[in-house]
């Protein structure tokens, strides 16, 4: 009825994934531990910083606050899958040019809850921007060129318009 | 900072569910946004977690008989889309963006906030301010608890041990309901260092059955209720000055309790001034 390890199968970047992992183990300990996706940052582990972010199903959610037997029958894409698919290459160019990271630590989760925001087509107010990524730490650069990024990635999609 | 080894049960029904928990140890798992940062950080430590997320009858947003009922597993950012939040329950659509971030608000339930009653959380404040209930399912069947009586003390709450919200309600805002809602957060999404949410009725250039629920001043939200009559008679000014005998907070990490008192008065100016505009 209930067990400490459990069978999942999931599809992770487009593969199933068949696994057995602990109960405990949240999906962002799994991705880096078991399938060695380290693209997702483990940080404060209680949902505080963003590294972890991951898309569950096609939204982004805290990697640490959701445990990997939750993802039994998800789709779950990570940094990885997202960045080999093209998605958001517009985005990485933007945070490279505009010196929108440092260490880097930060930059998946930036980068995923950034596309959340501009998936719906429209250029977002600054102020917009920040409440977005209100829940992602950077220690490095602060938000200011972060939020340039994002911004003019905006524009762009849009062409241009406002 | 990895949770102690528990066991981990689908609920398949609510009945199985609540059967489940007769078991010694045991958590629901909703959202899991508060629970799992608690169980990384080992502040809790269950032996068994029932998963209520395939239960989808628990989720979802209806009208029914001039009310608007929300069932426990609906997600936040489903409630911040829903026109049917926007319109009927205007001060709940004011308070969800400003729980937690994007990310937690596609997990996060508006059960699981109700349920596990953080102080400084903005909707059990909500629910006291527009007088809503809560609908409980457990072992003796069902029943529903006014939001008055269902915040108990920190972190407790009218739920048994096998208990489970299944629902909340709160009543259908009408043209003259006026709502209000502001919080102080060090960070946007962070919890509340002091909160405000309010209701009241307008009553020709007047309000009535205003309604102030504070949060992050106390072990459960709470009404302001000197503060209420000064404001139905009129002044915001004298609102302000008897709020002092309505709220005693203490000091906590986010800031001292005088200047969590400083904070409740100017949110209260807002407010009083969000509830004193007319509903567009």
């Amino acid at each position: 009825m209930s067990e400490q390890r459990c069978d999942i199968t999931l599809t992770v970047n487009g593969e199933t994934v068949v696994e057995t992992v602990d109960a405990r183990k949240t999906l962002v300990d799994f991705l880096r531990d078991d399938l060695v996706l380290t693209g997702s940052h483990v940080g404060c582990e209680h949902g505080v910083c963003g590294a972890c972010t991951v898309r569950v199903d096609g939204v982004a959610v805290r990697g640490c606050l959701m445990l990997a037997v939750q993802c039994d029958g998800a789709k779950i894409e990570t940094i990885e899958g997202v960045s080999d698919l093209g998605e958001i290459a517009d985005l990485q160019k933007a945070f490279e040019q505009r010196n929108a990271l440092q260490c880097g630590f930060c930059t998946p989760g930036m980068l995923l809850t950034a596309q959340e925001l501009l998936a719906n087509g429209k250029v977002p107010s600054r102020e917009k921007i920040r409440e977005q990524i209100s829940g992602n730490y950077c220690r490095c650069t602060g938000y200011q060129a972060i939020v340039d990024a994002i911004e003019s990635v905006a524009e762009t999609r849009a062409g241009g318009k406002r | 900072m990895k949770p102690a080894p528990f066991s981990y049960a689908k609920a398949k029904s609510l009945d199985h569910a609540i059967e489940l928990m007769a078991r010694p140890e045991a958590r629901l798992l909703a959202g899991g946004q508060s629970l799992i940062a608690t169980l990384n950080m080992r502040l809790s430590a269950p032996k068994l977690l029932i998963d209520l997320n395939g239960l989808r009858d628990l989720a979802g947003i209806a009208i029914k008989n001039g009310a608007v009922e929300i069932g426990a597993l609906t997600r936040h950012a489903e409630a911040e889309r829903s026109a049917d939040i926007a319109r009927h329950a205007p001060l709940i659509a004011l308070a969800v963006p400003h729980i937690g971030h994007p990310a937690i608000r596609n997990r996060g339930t508006l059960g699981g906030s109700i349920a596990f009653a953080d102080p400084a959380a903005e909707l059990p404040a909500c629910l006291v301010a527009l007088g809503g209930e809560v609908d409980i399912a457990g072992p003796k069947g069902k029943r529903t608890v006014q939001a008055d009586d269902f915040f108990k003390g920190l972190f407790e709450t009218a739920l048994g041990a096998q208990d489970v919200l299944t629902a909340i309600r709160v009543p259908v805002a009408t043209k003259e309901t006026r709502v209000g809602f502001a919080e102080f957060t060090r960070r946007h999404g962070d919890y509340a260092m002091v909160g405000l949410a309010a209701c009241a009725q307008a009553d020709g250039k007047g309000l009535r059955d205003v309604r102030l629920a504070y949060f992050g001043v106390g072990a459960v939200p709470l009404r302001a209720k000197k503060a209420e009559t000064k404001l139905a008679e009129g002044s915001i000014d004298d609102a302000v000055k008897v709020l002092a005998a309505d709220l005693a907070p203490l000091d906590d990490v986010q800031a001292t309790g005088a200047a969590k008192r400083h904070l409740a008065g100017v949110l209260l100016r807002r407010v009083a001034r969000q509830l004193m505009e007319a509903r567009s």
